[in-house]
């Protein structure tokens, strides 16, 4: 074997791929093409579902849950620039001023992974309740309304999907400005720039990779998202996409209107970000 | 608003400029400025965390935890015997994060060596096939796995599970373990081969001490991603309840306090694992003193 692999050594990395590709080959490129196959079947649990080929429920599936679709989008993007907004600062301060504490920082951002997801999410319910103990003292001390909610409105599952990926932003985004060598930003102000010049022309320019790939670890999830719609909203005018696609696959075993829910998103936001490269020039597209 | 703070700390940068040799109160304002909002958003972040830690404390009747009604130690008492469900959820969570970190630790960290040790055609498609599963959300993932077990029949349960979290880890660690490799010194094998040794050798006492944290890094993060996941465990775990579908399922009647135990008490062990890891990394630096700025944390 040994003998065999010194005289063929341009197979060695092949055999190093090959375990790792044939299982995204098995179970990521196959049950793409199984969910395409399934959704062009009609047909219903009971009855068995049967191939036919229908293309019509692509455009059946789109109108229906158009709401959805834009309300998902809606979310994602409000997300994304919340975390830019809240991320970016954050990052630049971990990175430029951090000093030595920049990896205790670090660590207190990536510290709530520490706890479940689903648990921080029920966490944020019970914070937010109606008569919780932030709202539920507002109420009393009389500064909000009596009727005053904040569960079940969009802006709970806004700021419930914030908060969870926030620390996705964070990391890639402070990756890249650490990188940054500071001295450019120094040349530039030497050079009679003044700071925000600097920050404009020099910081924000080379901080592009680390904004493209933590908007994207923000909005994809985002924009797929149903724990945060249907723990902090439940309505039926907060409902996303995700949680579209759950109850007609798990409730419902609708499985062909489900399969073709999930394939319009996942082409959705290929071609989104695809363009969103385009607009960032060039992006390198692994992470 | 955060946009705010800054374009108010670049103007009043901007506005004394020329003077900068005084630095007046309001340079110093703005300076201030981002650490207090830092300081803010890392309150934020806590937040849910100490809510989840206080109400694990709390002496609450009946089966709803919402008030504080005095502390007690008596769930911490209770949280292994009190929620039988919950124990089984968690070994079941358990079991799965062992074997798919071990599985996708194993195959990400070949898939890594290849990328970053060999030249080799194909590695456009290759780098696609290992960025799509990280860019496609969640849902969409375990919708699709899903369609792939309905069409071939096969029974969701743990066999499923396992195969789906292994899916999604693979990817994950092909990044952080090819990240690592990228960042050190070829000269190191070279100087092993010049002085003798086989590459099966230069391997073991050379190459893979040097990677090891980077797999290590790895390892744990697939272990975190597996242990908390919840969507794609949802569409592949038929009747079988991991731990975050076992609190899902319980909070639609209310969260029993050994919830937020068992919650403080994982936290507190991954907190106490992230601290030896990083003391172990300050020693690893300090060995190899001088080879520049320590890996970040990026993904």
């Amino acid at each position: 074997m040994a003998g065999w692999l010194r005289q063929h050594r341009g197979l060695i990395p092949y055999l190093f791929l090959l375990p790792g590709v044939l299982w995204l080959l098995v179970f990521f490129v196959l049950p793409m093409l199984a969910m395409a196959s399934v959704a062009t079947q009609e047909g219903t649990l009971g009855t068995g579902f049967r191939q036919t080929f229908n293309v019509g429920v692509f455009p059946e599936v789109l109108d229906r849950y158009a709401p959805h679709f834009l309300r998902s989008l809606e979310y994602a993007l409000v997300v994304t620039l919340l975390t830019i907004g809240i991320g970016f600062p954050m990052a630049y301060t971990i990175a430029f001023r951090g000093g030595r504490y920049k990896n205790v920082l670090l660590l207190l951002v990536i510290m709530p992974f520490f706890t479940s997801f689903v648990i921080r999410t029920i966490s944020w319910k019970f914070i937010l309740a109606d008569q919780g103990f932030v709202l539920g003292t507002l109420k009393d001390a009389g500064i909000v309304d009596e009727g005053f909610r904040i569960l079940a409105t969009p802006a709970a599952v806004i700021s419930g999907i914030t908060y969870n990926f926030l620390p996705f932003f964070v990391l890639p985004m402070y990756v890249a400005l650490e990188r940054i060598d500071y001295r450019l930003v120094e040349a530039a102000t030497d050079l009679y720039a003044s700071r925000l010049q600097a920050f404009l022309r020099v910081t924000l320019p080379l901080s592009i990779p680390g904004l493209f790939a933590g908007s994207l670890l923000t909005f994809i999830p985002a924009a797929g998202d149903y724990i945060n719609a249907e723990l902090l909203g439940g309505t039926r005018d907060t409902q996303m996409i995700g949680n579209v696609v759950q109850t007609l696959y798990i409730v419902n075993r609708d499985y062909p209107h489900a399969a073709a829910v999930s394939l319009i998103l996942m082409v959705a936001l290929l071609v989104g970000v695809v363009a969103y490269r385009r607009v960032l020039r060039g992006q390198e597209l692994t992470v | 608003m955060a946009g705010a703070t800054a374009r108010a700390e670049a103007s009043a940068v901007r506005a004394d400029a020329p003077h900068r040799a005084r630095r007046p109160l309001g340079r110093r304002i703005g300076e201030a400025i981002l650490p207090i909002f830092t300081a803010l958003v890392v309150a934020y972040l806590f937040l849910p965390i100490v809510v989840m830690i206080a109400f694990g404390f709390n002496d609450n009747v009946g089966r709803f935890n919402f008030t504080w009604q005095g502390f007690t130690l008596e769930h911490y008492a209770t949280v292994f015997s009190s929620q039988p469900r919950m124990n089984q959820a968690l070994v079941l969570s358990f079991t799965v994060a062992v074997i798919s970190t071990v599985v996708a630790t194993t195959l990400g960290t070949l898939i890594g060596l290849a990328l970053a040790r060999y030249e080799f055609r194909g590695r456009g498609p290759l780098n696609l096939l290992i960025f799509l599963p990280i860019a496609s959300p969640e849902v969409v993932l375990g919708a699709s796995l899903l369609a792939l077990f309905v069409s071939v029949g096969m029974s969701l349960g743990l066999v499923t599970i396992v195969i789906a979290h292994i899916m999604f880890n693979i990817s994950f660690v092909v990044v952080t373990v090819r990240a690592r490799i990228a960042g050190f010194n070829r000269s190191l094998e070279e100087a092993a081969m010049d002085l003798g040794a086989d590459e099966m050798t230069t391997f073991r006492k050379v190459t893979f001490p040097l990677i090891f944290p980077g797999i290590l890094a790895a390892a744990l993060l697939a272990f975190a991603l597996s242990i908390d996941d919840f969507v794609i465990t949802q569409f592949t775990a038929g009747q079988t309840v991991t731990f975050p579908l076992w609190v899902y399922g319980a909070s639609r009647i209310g969260v029993p306090p050994q919830v937020n135990v068992m919650g403080t008490i994982i936290f507190a062990v991954a907190l106490l694992g992230i601290l030896l890891w990083s003391l172990l990394q300050r020693r690893e630096r300090t060995l190899r003193a001088g080879t520049g700025p320590g890996v970040g944390a990026g993904s």
